[in-house]
């Protein structure tokens, strides 16, 4: 895509900004997004169960389902793409209602995910499946902050820097898939 | 008489899972190459160019190709020439594969039960050894990533059916995929055999070579079939539409039962990776 159609988005996301965007924008992020993927998703929603308090405020966050490589020392993070999206699904609405924000990953949402982004006027971002190690390139800092425990699936704040990502489901709800005739 | 001790093979395995997370396949590449050559729509275009700049800056950094650096399924072909009596070549394999994946800061996703999960780690990974006729043992690795593995599909299809209905299954196992295991696709497919050995067929048939068709005709016929409608079906790269659905369609056969026909679709994503070497 030329770079003129690429809309420039930071987070902490100003209110309304969401409702901007359409299924199909490419966005270049920058600033924080926290990786989680299925067990920490399990672990959140366990405490949210147990009504504990969450270690971390998912308040207007982004979440990015991803689980890097180890690190090497010269580098600020492993390689580091998205996972399979849908496999968050059930655990995803509860999160949205908290607060969240958007959502970074790979393939389709279930129709309860397309209707909770719309209640909620958040976003699910698509990230480029399979270029992990090109992604890791737009992460300027890493820091890790619960879960460590799951090792790769712990819980890291990351900050980023132009990371490129197309919207897939927006705040009214269209669905990138589903404009495109797909299940 | 070839004697292979356990060092060499843990070296081995070592230098093969590294080769393989780091560097992209040269017939995968040259495949993804042909397609953003032949590919019109632009977005396509474009994820195609990132994958190409992808392995272009795994390989410069030794950085993995992607952060699902799989669990690593490794094949031996023993030769009748070799002599591996009294080592633990599970061992051997399980010490290689743990080396490289903490040396080259792969990932951990290896978890030590099913059902407990627990404290995810580098090893074990998954061993099938067959013997060969041809000399020495040809050893391989291929960390297969659970994105696409997770979509593999079995049918016991009924021995009247034929290449028609396996076409229709293939082609029903990759819309069930469709956006969600990083496409453009490879598609092994196993026929014939047990619902086992079809399933090891499929997974075997990804290391194929994607310009190499079957030296049966028809089932080089089936593959080229198959290529030809799953190209059609306007899936594309990150499942955001274009011609590029699939870079190949690799079938392994092997003789079956007059009850049944067996049929395994092992769809890996576009980072298909494998490396072997022959001690």
């Amino acid at each position: 895509m030329n770079a003129s159609k690429q809309i420039r988005l930071t987070t902490p996301f100003e209110p309304g900004i969401l409702e901007s965007l359409k299924a199909g924008d490419e966005v270049l992020l920058s600033g924080e997004i926290f990786t989680a993927r299925d067990q920490a998703h399990k672990k959140l929603l366990g405490l949210l169960k147990e009504k504990a308090k969450l270690p971390l405020n998912l308040e207007n966050k982004v979440i990015y389902y991803c689980g890097p490589t180890r690190r090497r020392p010269e580098e600020v993070i492993g390689s580091c793409g998205p996972t399979t999206s849908s496999r968050m699904d059930t655990m995803t609405p509860p999160l949205l209602k908290l607060g969240l924000k958007g959502m970074i990953g790979k393939g389709r949402r279930s129709e309860a995910v397309r209707q909770a982004i719309q209640k909620h006027k958040g976003v699910y971002f698509l990230a480029t499946g399979g270029a992990g190690a090109l992604l890791s390139k737009k992460v300027k800092s890493l820091r890790k902050v619960c879960f460590t425990e799951l090792g790769p699936e712990a819980v890291c704040r990351l900050t980023v820097k132009d990371f490129p990502l197309i919207v897939g489901i927006d705040a009214r709800g269209r669905d990138i898939f589903q404009r495109k005739g797909q299940k | 008489m070839k004697t292979i001790r356990e060092r060499a093979i843990r070296e081995c395995v070592r230098r093969l899972s590294l080769k393989a997370n780091f560097s992209l396949r040269p017939d995968v590449k040259e495949s993804l190459k042909r397609a953003l050559a032949r590919e019109k729509n632009p977005r396509a275009r474009r994820i195609l160019a990132d994958l190409l700049e992808n392995a272009r800056i795994a390989r410069r950094d030794s950085l993995a190709l992607c952060q699902d650096t799989g669990m690593p399924v490794v094949f031996l072909e023993i030769g009748p020439d070799v002599n591996i009596s009294g080592i633990d070549v599970q061992g051997a394999v399980r010490g290689g594969i743990a080396e490289a994946y903490r040396e080259g800061f792969l990932r951990d996703s290896i978890i030590p039960d099913p059902l407990l999960r627990g404290r995810p780690g580098f090893s074990p990974g998954i061993v099938h050894a067959n013997f060969s006729r041809q000399k020495g043992l040809k050893i391989t690795v291929m960390p297969k990533g659970f994105g696409c593995e997770n979509k593999t599909r079995l049918k016991m299809l009924v021995p009247t059916a034929g290449p028609g209905e396996v076409e229709d299954f293939v082609i029903s196992a990759v819309h069930e995929a469709g956006p969600d295991a990083c496409p453009p696709y490879v598609i092994g497919v196993g026929i014939g055999g047990t619902s086992d050995y079809a399933c090891q067929m499929a997974k075997e048939a990804l290391l194929r070579p994607l310009n190499r068709r079957s030296g049966l005709s028809h089932v080089a016929r089936l593959e080229n079939s198959l290529m030809k409608k799953l190209n059609k079906i306007n899936l594309g790269p990150m499942g955001l539409g274009g011609s590029t659905s699939v870079l190949g369609v690799n079938i392994s056969t092997y003789p079956t039962h007059i009850a049944g026909l067996p049929v395994c679709v092992n769809i890996s994503c576009h980072v298909l990776r494998s490396a072997s070497e022959r001690l």
